[in-house]
This record gives C-alpha cells, structure tokens and sequence, in this order.
C-alpha cells in the first residue's frame, strides 16, 4: 500500500516502515528556538548536563522580541548568545528575520525533520519537510540528542482546484479551510495540499498554507517537492538540496476534502478566534485602527508587491497607522530594491526591522483599549496584541492593504478590478 | 489519588489566555509565573482559584502557540490535574514534558459543573463527582507517562534514566 508524504519522510528517518498511528523515533535535522521558547529550552539542556547539540542544524533565532525591549528580555538574549557559542547551535541575530522565513529560505530542505520551539513551525512543510512545533523541552531534547518520537499522523488530503479572482489568494484560502473545518478540525493530523492550483501556486503563497495548518490543529502541513520548490531553491541559492518527493498514488487518507477556490471571496477572521471565518462582504466598514502587514505568514516578498501595487500614490486613510514589517532581512532587501518600501512610506506607513513585530504583543504597535486591528498575521486570540481590549481581524495583503486606504475593512477585488479596465482601456 | 475543586473552562481555551506573551520572559520564578495564569483573558482565575483545584475544560484545551509556561504556570499555581474533553497536542506534549497531570474525557464538561468537588483514580483513569457520586471514565495514561509524571517530568525522569555522566547519545 502507498504512503502519504508524512509517512514517506517519516519512514526514511526512522529506519522503518512508519504507519499513521505508528510511534516512530525519528532523526532530527533541523531543530530550532526563539527567543521567547529558547531561554528554558538551554535551562533544560543544561540540567541534562549535554554539552553539544547533536541536530545537525540546531538554530537559534531572536525575532520575537527583537531588538529587546526590556532589561529582562536582552538577558535572554545573552543567554542565547552565550548558548550557541559554546554549544555548537547556530545563531540568527536581531535583524535578520522570523524564525520560520528563515528556515525556509536558508535551512530546510525536502526531506528534512524540523522540530522548533513554535507552533507555526509548520511553515517549511510546503517545502516537504515534516516540521512541526513543540514545547521547549521537547525541542531541547530532540536538539541535544538529535532525535525525537512521533505519533506518524493520519492525513487529510486537501484537494484544491479553481483559479483565483484578482485580488484573493493564498491567505483567503487558508482561512476558509480553517472556517470550514475548525481550530481543532485537524487536531494531531497531518494536512497534505495538491491538486492543481496548487501545482500552480508561487512557493511564497504555498507558505501562507503550510504556516497556518496548525490554526486547524494540525502537526504538519505538507506539499509534494516539484519543479515551484525546484525554482525556489534555486532562487535561494541552493539548487542541491533539492530532490522530488510526492505521496504515492494508492497512499490512504483519512478524508478528502475538495475546494473550489474560482468563486472564492477574500476572507476575514474575526475576533478572537481563527476559525471565526466570514466572507469580506460581511464585515465591510469595520472601522479600523492598525494597519500590520508583515509575519511568517504574509511578510514575504510576494505579500508586499501585492500591497504596494495596491497602495502606490495613495495615502493611507486618517486615523490608520500601516505598520509594514518584511520577514527578514532577504525580503527587506529585495523591497528596497524594488522601490516598495518607498511607496509604503509615502502612503504614510512605517516600516520597521525584520522580526516578529506586533503580532505577539511584545512590543511594536500594542493595541490601545476598545482599537482594531486588521493583521496579515495567523493569530486573532483576545490580548494577542498586548491588549486584552483590542480587537484583532486577519486577513490577506491584498485585503489590508485596500482597508488602509479606506480606513474600514474593505473589498481589494474593488481596486483591482479598476485597475484591470483602466490597463485594458 | 488527587482530591479537588473544579475550576471549569469552555472550548478552544489558548495558551495565550493561558499565559500572556508579554510575560514569556519570566521561566522560572514559580511565584511570578502563578501570578499571570489567565490574568488577562481570565482575570476573575486569579481572584478565585486556589492552589489543588482542578481544571475542567472543553474541546481543544491549550491551542496555539508551542509556549510550555503555559503548563508550567498552572502546575506552579498548583492546579493539581487539568481534564478536558480534547487537547491541542502541542500542550499535551509540553504538560506531559513538565509534570502537569492531564486527562482526556469526552463527554466531562455535561457532568462537571463549575465548584463541583472531584476525586481523581490517575492510574485507573477515572474521575468521581461527589457531588452528584457519578464515575466517569477517561482515558488512562499509558505506564511510562505515569512514570515521568511521578518523576516531575521529562527532564528529571531522562536524568535519572541517563544517569548524571550522559553526554547525550546519537545511537
């Protein structure tokens, strides 16, 4: 019988025929900390008294609160710092990006076991990788010895076809599943996307899937390796570590699910949970406070050409302050470069330096009591912003990007489609 | 056996109510993190609940982020066991991982009313009400979890397992 992709990964680093349901130990090959997870996960490998990580790519990232701003916080990050130089772990200082931009861009590849101290380590799963989130200890261990167990996942095939509107994508997609199924629709399953809007769709976009697959529960999100993975290795400079890796035709799932995305209207979630999906006609107007464009899930380059496209000689609406933060200091590049940072800044928007940024509620754009949000990030939860009072709404680039122009929760497929008859006439 | 008050939940409980982002710095101090359980999201937690009562909870108890301090600041507040009808994974890892005792039971939150006092069988895995003296039957821990719960979790069961010389192993 055939193997789905988890199961696939799963058998080759574990030396045996894994089965969904199966408790597996497995070869670690990536295993990663943030600065907000990292601090016990070193207090946990220092009590075991291991001197020298044995992952062989043990990484360390400061980005969720970065640069620090607290006394207590920059002590963390001497800890780390102090970690990775004697230990062996790879460090990613202040600046140079979100944890899970940057395994994608610089470490992971096809094939690859990741285990990181986050829960959207689910990220690099489009890339083929088994990568799932886990608590501190358990990645300190799996960093420390190399290897880790796994209950193999059942898995959920994702079948997607259609062609989307302008102006809905990706991140439409991934809530409406999301709605669709619910927070814990997925729980401890494995999420495998294909069909053809997949094969189709940009690695950037096929981010934003995999990024969110745990808000449904899930342990992994996975896409086939092919030639879009192929092309964005390349493009990172790392040809070599691509290979093809797909499912086996005959492999079994636990359900099919079937989406046609042609129709699909871009999606908000509201507050305060993920799955409190709606379609944008019915929270159009919602007076918004914040603009935020940026995170592991939309701060990537594709994210903010889609933005600036949408925001070039427009001024954001009073009342709005457009936070724009690009995921890492890759992506800061390539938009300067390309002039998008100019016209964020000329709309009236800051950008600040690649990180987490606002989304944890550390620092950088704490909601004020009773104000709204409207984030490209993955998480709505009451008080994730720092503020229990605020009011935080998800959505797409396209979709925020519009909003701040307009000040209320808007339609982009409005701007778009103006912008398509004017190009035509 | 575990004797307790129940201090009882809805669904889709977050570990961002559970322990606010802002104070993820704080991983050690077991007084200061007791402080922050569900301070923001929850606030009436902190002014009620006391120190051996037992978490009741809904569907899905511990979703979103990977944070462990939010089992560890429940354990160090002194919730004796947490029992729910489902958790996130991620949480149920990381309670296993830290010593917080944990039980799935469907079905629990129809026949478990907020203040109710329970006793809890962790090795035969089952709850009484006795208020209502209803046995509901959850789903047992398997033997070795039991063990690294009595140990008080992970690390301190695999230091006694490795013995203190271990240089960690890639066998």
């Amino acid at each position: 019988m055939g193997k789905t992709l988890a199961e696939k990964i799963l058998s080759e680093k574990s030396g045996q025929d894994a089965r969904a349901g199966q408790i597996v130990i497995s070869r670690v090959d990536v295993a990663a900390f943030q600065d907000g997870t990292g601090p016990l996960g070193v207090r946990q490998i220092q009590k075991l008294k291991i001197d020298k990580v044995r992952a062989p790519k043990s990484i360390v990232f400061i980005d969720h609160a970065a640069p620090s701003p607290r006394r207590e916080l920059s002590n963390d990050h001497m800890l780390l710092r102090d970690f990775c130089a004697k230990s062996g772990a790879i460090l990613s200082e202040v600046g140079e990006g979100v944890i899970h931009q940057r395994l994608v861009e610089s470490y992971v590849k096809p094939g690859d076991v990741v285990i990181g101290a986050d829960s959207h380590t689910c990220t690099p799963g489009a890339l083929c990788a088994f990568a799932t989130g886990m608590g501190s200890t358990d990645v300190a261990i799996g960093m420390a010895l190399g290897r880790t167990w796994f209950k193999v996942p059942e898995t959920f095939k994702i079948e997607i076809k259609g062609k989307f509107q302008p102006g809905v994508g990706a991140k439409d997609l991934i809530l409406y599943l999301i709605g669709m199924i619910g927070a814990d629709g997925a729980t401890y399953k494995a999420l495998e996307f294909g069909g053809e809007t997949i094969e189709n769709m940009s690695m950037e976009s096929r981010f934003t899937l995999t990024n969110m697959a745990v808000e449904a529960g899930a342990k992994v999100g996975l896409i086939a390796s092919d030639k879009v993975t192929r092309e964005y290795l390349k493009r990172m400079g790392r040809l070599k570590d691509w290979r093809p890796i797909v499912p086996d035709p005959d492999a079994k799932y636990e359900k099919v699910i079937e989406i046609d995305v042609s129709k699909l209207e871009p999606q908000i979630a509201c507050p305060h949970t993920v799955d409190n999906t709606k379609p944008v006609s019915e929270v159009k107007g919602t007076k918004i406070h914040q603009i935020f464009i940026g995170t592991c899930t939309n701060g990537r380059i594709e994210d903010l050409k889609i933005a600036a496209n949408i925001l070039k000689g427009k001024k954001v609406a009073p009342g709005v302050r457009l936070i724009v933060i690009p995921a890492s200091r890759m992506v800061f590049l390539e938009a300067s470069k390309l002039g998008l940072l100019d016209i964020f800044v000329r709309a009236g928007g800051i950008i600040l330096g690649p990180g987490c940024g606002p989304c944890v509620g550390v620092h950088e754009g704490v909601l004020g009591d009773g104000e709204v949000c409207l984030s490209t990030a993955n998480r709505n939860f009451k008080g994730r912003m720092g503020n229990p009072e605020g009011f935080i709404y998800l959505s797409s680039p396209a979709t925020a990007a519009y909003s701040a122009i307009k000040g209320v929760i808007s339609d982009p497929r409005e701007i778009l489609k103006k912008k398509r008859t004017k190009r035509k006439g | 056996m575990i004797k307790g008050r129940v201090y009882k939940f809805g669904d889709n409980i977050n570990t961002d109510d559970i322990y606010p982002g802002r104070y993820l710095s704080i991983t050690t101090d077991r007084e200061e993190m007791a402080k922050h359980c569900f301070e923001l999201a929850y606030p009436d937690f902190l002014k009620t609940a006391r120190p051996g009562d037992i978490i009741v909870a809904g569907k899905n108890f511990g979703c979103g982020s990977s944070r462990e301090q939010a089992a560890t600041c429940l354990k160090y507040f002194g919730i004796s066991v947490v029992i729910a009808e489902s958790f996130a994974r991620i949480f149920y890892r990381n309670a296993i991982n830290l010593g917080l005792p944990i039980l799935i039971a469907p079905g629990i939150t129809k026949r478990v009313e907020h203040g109710d006092m329970l006793e809890v069988d962790l090795e035969k895995g089952i709850v009484k009400n006795l208020r209502t003296n209803d046995e509901i039957k959850t789903i047992p821990l398997p033997s070795f979890i039991l063990e690294i719960l009595s140990e008080g979790g992970l690390v301190p069961y695999l230091r006694k397992k490795l013995g203190s010389g271990e240089k960690g192993g890639n066998k």
